[in-house]
């Protein structure tokens, strides 16, 4: 299979007033392209999710949305992409503010080794956004409710964080997103090292989120994509194919390569 | 038999013998070589303990001696430096010539030399301590010379061995006999320093020079350290100079330890004036023998950490530095601790680098800064070993008990906190 010659994407990729707008993003690795030209909106308070088989370039697109790719020496990313409005890759924007705006969950759950209140409470501490111990607690106390968290863990605050159970793990890891007060959530395959239970409650906690944050989703199952997100967005070796609604994606996609993929031809 | 007609299973079998005569061979091998390395071991404590044991046993004279207040002419009420300039060494010679009466001045002689030279100040201590005393009858153990302490240790069962004259000897017998004369820990060795005299030599100024030389090391060589790892690991860019000061700090760990020496001597003694023999400048010297060791230990470490932690902290919106400073470093302390420990117990045996820079010298104060001169455990080792005296053989050997005893310490505590503190995400 190669890439498509002039393709462009089907369905309802732009929108109007969208909360991150990417226009013909393309990300190299040295000297290999890893992404052909995506242009994708995501609006407000919707959740969005990336689907496509290994290797297609999802979790890379993903990682330029809050300039994590920077990390990567050899990576390479052209294009525009704007958060509200705002080039996030001008050389004058500072990426430590902007990853506070939007912020990550990783597919293994990365606790810090400390203790779970102090987990929580780095983000805010280092961007200043408690003035007093009071505060603090608050944040914490809301950032855990929310996530879900709060009834499990509010007797052992100062236990060790890497303590918990893989699904109690991710969602600390949400929690401790959330204690930054962002406006978009990444999540990459936040729920592939977990097992059905914990995967069922961190399904049911992004519903909850959508109401105050963002949410871009990378997901490997297919199901999942249905049950969470309200648009879906198919990539396929490095371009975006087709962004539609999700019942019509599952139903009835517009592109051949879709139908393809969700009828389990590949991927 | 013809290979055709063997079946795999019994062409396998056929092999088996084979096989398992290797192995055993091998283990044995094995066995041989760690029985080997632990007979030399034995070997090796074996020789220095049986000869550094009797090192820390010292023979003294139990005696009561008068403290003569008009002999000494000195009373409660004088001062300090009457009390310390007064004639304590003539009063134990009237002591003991009363109480063994010497016949002439030849036996005179001879029964003072067998008393230390040191048993003087030995009084002089116990009156500066309590001026009170003066005028009144004291029992004080006093150390006897090295010939006599070598006699009652090593040839009371062959007379023919010992310098003593016979009528030495027959006056040993008596106190001997009296239970005046016996051996007791030897509290001289821990707390005096360098002496010409064996019995009053102690390794304390060799102790306080290598604790202050450490001292000055550990300051420099951590931070410093530390630092260099952080820079090279995490911000250092990856072009061509970083690598040739990666490549030169791999290759000054394998540099031959004296020319640290000569560097040290050339740049800090004679550009920079630092004073010799001090332990600023043998500080300065072994810190840079141990900064490569704790720069590539530290690298290690760094590098141990899951770059998971970093995403985490980035992710959150982390600067980079806060990133290395916050999560990074924690983690990596523990490897860099034990890394650290490990240069320094490798610094504290280091005798070559600081021959160079004058720390050989005969140093007799024990130190009390950076700044005063002063030797090290390791080179009073062989200053004392280079002596042919038999008092000094025993001190040697005791010295390199002490020195291992630290050695072992280090190198136990960086096991077990390399041990505790692994793995802890």
């Amino acid at each position: 299979m190669s890439i498509i010659e002039n393709h462009k994407t089907v369905g309802t990729p732009l929108s109007e007033g969208a909360k991150l707008s990417a226009r013909d993003v393309c990300v190299y690795y040295g000297e290999k392209q890893a992404i052909y030209n995506v242009s994708l909106d995501i609006r407000k308070n919707e959740v969005i999710a990336l689907i496509g088989p290994s290797g297609c370039g999802k979790s890379t697109f993903l990682r330029c949305l809050n300039r994590m790719n920077d990390t990567i020496d050899i990576c390479n990313v052209t294009g525009e992409i704007l958060l509200d409005g705002d080039d996030i890759y001008h050389p004058r924007v500072d990426v430590v503010p902007l990853r506070a705006t939007v912020g990550m969950v990783f597919q293994k759950p990365n606790p810090f080794p400390k203790s779970i209140y102090d987990n929580i409470a780095y983000g805010p501490r280092i961007h200043g956004l408690a003035s007093s111990r009071v505060d603090l607690d608050e944040i914490v106390e809301k950032s855990l409710q929310r996530a879900g968290l709060w009834n499990e863990v509010k007797d052992r605050l100062h236990a060790p964080g890497t303590g918990l159970s893989g699904g109690q793990q991710q969602r600390l890891c949400i929690a401790r997103t959330i204690a930054v007060d962002p406006e978009v959530i990444l999540m990459d395959e936040p729920c592939s090292a977990l097992d059905p239970i914990a995967t069922a409650k961190i399904e049911e906690l992004i519903d909850e989120l959508r109401e105050n944050y963002t949410i871009a989703i990378v997901t490997h199952s297919m199901q999942q994509a249905a049950r969470v997100s309200q648009r879906t967005a198919y990539f396929h070796l490095g371009q975006l194919i087709e962004v539609n609604a999700t019942d019509k994606v599952f139903t009835t996609p517009e592109h051949q390569l879709t139908e393809a993929y969700i009828t389990g031809r590949f991927g | 038999m013809t290979d055709s007609t063997m079946t795999t299973r019994q062409k396998v079998e056929a092999s088996m013998a084979r096989r398992r005569a290797a192995e055993t061979r091998f283990r044995v091998y094995g066995m041989a070589s760690v029985l080997f390395g632990m007979l030399c071991l034995v070997v090796l404590f074996g020789d220095i303990f049986s000869k550094g044991t009797s090192a820390f046993r010292q023979t003294v004279l139990t005696t009561e001696i008068t403290l003569d207040a008009d002999y000494l002419d000195i009373n409660a009420s004088s001062d300090e430096r009457a009390l310390m300039n007064a004639n304590y060494e003539g009063l134990i010679k009237r002591h003991f010539k009363t109480e063994m009466s010497p016949s002439g001045r030849k036996e005179r002689r001879q029964l003072y030399s067998m008393i230390s030279a040191g048993a003087g100040w030995q009084l002089q201590g116990v009156v500066l301590d309590d001026p009170e005393l003066i005028g009144e009858t004291i029992t004080i153990d006093l150390i006897m010379d090295d010939d006599v302490d070598q006699w009652f240790k090593h040839d009371r069962d062959n007379p023919e061995s010992t310098r003593l004259s016979e009528k030495q000897l027959s006056w040993l017998n008596t106190w001997v006999d009296s239970g005046a004369l016996h051996t007791r820990f030897n509290t001289t060795f821990f707390v005096n320093g360098d002496s010409r005299e064996p019995e009053l030599a102690g390794i304390r100024g060799a102790i306080t020079g290598t604790f202050l030389t450490l001292l000055v090391t550990f300051l420099l060589s951590f931070p410093i350290g530390v630092a260099a790892a952080i820079y090279l690991e995490e911000f250092a860019p990856k072009n061509r100079l970083t690598e040739i000061v990666e490549i030169n700090i791999n290759n000054l760990a394998a540099v031959p330890s004296i020319t640290f020496g000569l560097l040290g001597l050339a740049i800090f003694i004679n550009i920079f004036g630092v004073s010799r023999s001090t332990p600023l400048v043998g500080g300065l010297v072994l810190t840079l023998m141990t900064l490569p060791t704790i720069i590539i230990s530290g690298r290690a470490a760094i590098k141990a950490v899951p770059p998971s932690i970093r995403e985490a902290a980035l992710g959150l919106g982390a600067s980079k530095m806060q990133t290395v400073f916050h999560h990074v470093l924690p983690l990596a302390l523990p490897g860099m601790l034990t890394g650290t420990i490990i240069g320094m117990a490798q610094a504290l045996g280091e005798t070559a680098p600081l021959l160079m820079i004058g720390m050989i010298a005969f140093v007799v104060d024990v130190p009390s800064f950076i700044s005063d001169p002063s030797t090290v455990l390791p080179v009073q080792i062989f200053l004392w070993s280079d002596s042919p005296e038999r008092a000094f053989t025993e001190r040697t050997s005791g010295a390199i008990m002490v020195l291992l005893g630290f050695l072992i310490i280090m190198n136990t505590a960086a096991v077990m906190l390399r041990r505790r503190l692994e793995r802890r995400w």
